[in-house]
């Protein structure tokens, strides 16, 4: 071996590289998305449909029992509309974590991480550039299915601190739901399974106070929505688009909600990647 | 084989199990620098999990195997600076042309700007992909897609290249395509540790042959040297007999030894 074969293998260490290794594996993540479209036209048109769906099918009776003095028909749909933008925008990073979650498994399952693996780059470059490629695709798609909103009549109040803090916001939520289900798709083992694991992120927000009240839920269902994170998190968001802030110890269990979960995904996604099964 | 040249990969006692299979039982196994070594071997002989543990994907359950020098358990990130792998799955990705998958281990591999756009090129054409470097990948060939993945696994000049099965499922054509390839490399000093299935692969490529059975060593010797030792006129002879099932491997060890 040769001092000019090694020259170029020699260069820099440490976190400048992990940083330019992820800014690599993020431009790989947002030059897959413009080269299959169509998976993110789905994945915007999705909650678009969902949107469209519990307005104008569920929201002119169900709309009636979300707000005090509403009256079914045009009213339920309007206050209904309001009532669930924020739980649709939770969806839209819900469904993009999934289709992350299938991605990261591809990866894992093909020859994509072997080699990876086998190269002097770190796992935090290559689960991140899949977080970047997510965190993009749901900024993107969550902007639309607001604009949608709007378009329905949907009228937010917050003001430009509220929008700052719940873009801040926002984006922690998706850091969280895509360090989950990145995990979830590297410990999958198949690419099957990684696109029904986060299925449990899609249901979670049912059963939160995303798309009806809490208090109007049996007990038992009750105890479990209050306390699980999509109830702090939806209430968190509803609260600074209509210009109220939830209370404050609401939004410090979402934001703690999210930090924990974040950690947890990304602890559990390193490790499954270096036990690589494939 | 050669003692003189200094190697290029050093295994001792290499040992693994997974769950409760032994896969491993104490491999010895020396390759030398600028060399062509091909591993072979049944189905479980434990080729793949050797080539796994000399490229830092999974640990090795005791002895030891040093790659250039550096130990594969601990210094792993000096020994992933200066080796490439192509595994038996593709790791090309089908939704990136092919100058972009090259463009993204030029990326990974740390190339100077002024190094990459220049490298890429270099390989496109070395490997006949010139013409395709616009296309997703997904379009290509199943013997153009391994030629890129052989392609992208070279790009930082690895100085030890490991292939395992690297033309399994390609037709005659494309197969006669990658056996030059890795000629050349050879040709540039590059060591290469292959596996195969096909004996012809190793018959053609290989300076020395390594046969596993039963997760040890029962024979190295160049291709010539096996059939001879075993009054073979294939490798075919030369294998069915070094890995008969029914042969308890120790002895045969202890016979080559």
């Amino acid at each position: 071996m040769t001092a000019a074969a090694l020259t170029h293998t020699a260069g820099p260490t440490g976190p400048t590289v992990a940083l330019r290794h992820l800014l690599t594996m993020a431009r790989r993540s947002l030059l897959r998305m413009v080269r299959y479209p169509s998976l993110t036209v789905l994945l915007v048109v999705t909650p678009i449909i969902l949107l469209l769906l519990f307005v104008y099918v569920f929201g002119g009776a169900i709309g009636a029992g979300v707000a005090p003095g509403v009256v079914p028909g045009a009213a339920g749909r309007a206050a209904y509309l309001d009532y669930i933008t924020p739980a649709v925008l939770v969806m839209t990073a819900a469904s993009i974590a999934q289709s992350t979650a299938i991605s990261v498994a591809m990866d894992m399952t093909g020859g994509v991480v072997t080699r990876l693996r086998a190269m002097p780059v770190a796992s935090v470059a290559v689960l991140g550039g899949h977080v970047v490629g997510a965190l993009v695709q749901t900024l993107l798609a969550s902007g639309a299915v607001l604009g949608v909103a709007a378009l329905l009549g949907f009228r937010p109040a917050a003001d430009l601190v509220g929008w700052v803090a719940l873009l801040g916001f926002f984006t922690l939520l998706a850091v969280m739901l895509t360090w989950i289900s990145v995990a979830m798709g590297a410990a999958a083992g198949s690419v099957e399974t990684a696109s029904n694991t986060p299925m449990v992120l899609l249901l979670l927000p049912f059963l939160s106070s995303g798309f009806v009240p809490v208090e109007t839920m049996p007990a038992a269902v009750r105890v479990f929505a209050e306390h699980q994170p999509f109830t702090p998190v939806i209430e968190t968001i509803r609260g600074l688009l209509v210009g109220q802030p939830a209370p404050t110890s609401t939004t410090i269990a979402a934001v703690a909600w999210c930090v924990g979960l974040s950690v947890l995904g990304w602890w559990w996604a390193r490790r499954s990647y270096r036990r690589q099964r494939a | 084989m050669s003692t003189t040249s200094p190697a290029a990969i050093e295994i001792t006692g290499l040992r693994k199990a997974y769950a409760r299979q032994l896969v491993l039982d104490g491999l010895d196994l020396t390759v030398p620098l600028g060399t062509v070594t091909a591993l072979l071997g049944a189905n479980g002989a434990g080729k793949t999990t050797t080539v796994s543990i000399l490229s830092t994907l999974v640990p090795a359950d005791a002895g030891s195997a040093t790659v250039l020098g550096h130990d594969v358990r601990s210094q792993p990130d000096a020994v992933r600076r200066l080796i490439g792998l192509t595994g038996q799955l593709s790791a090309v990705d089908p939704l990136l042309t092919a100058q972009e998958n090259l463009r993204l281990m030029a990326d990974l591999r740390l190339l100077p700007r002024s190094r990459r756009r220049h490298r890429v090129d270099e390989l496109l054409e070395t490997f006949g992909l010139a013409a395709a470097r616009r296309t997703p990948t997904q379009a290509l060939s199943g013997g153009m897609r391994r030629k890129l993945d052989l392609a992208m696994t070279l790009v930082g000049d690895p100085r030890v290249v490991f292939l395992d099965e690297p033309t399994t499922g390609l037709d005659p054509r494309a197969r006669r395509d990658l056996w030059q390839q890795v000629r050349e490399l050879v040709s540039d000093g590059t060591t290469v540790l292959l596996t195969t299935q096909y004996l012809e692969e190793a018959d053609q490529l290989a300076d020395t042959v390594a046969v596993l059975h039963g997760g040890r060593l029962v024979a190295h010797d160049t291709p010539a040297g096996l059939k001879t030792a075993h009054d073979a006129g294939s490798l075919d002879d030369v294998f069915l007999a070094l890995t008969d099932p029914e042969a308890p491997s120790t002895d045969q060890h202890e016979e080559i030894a």
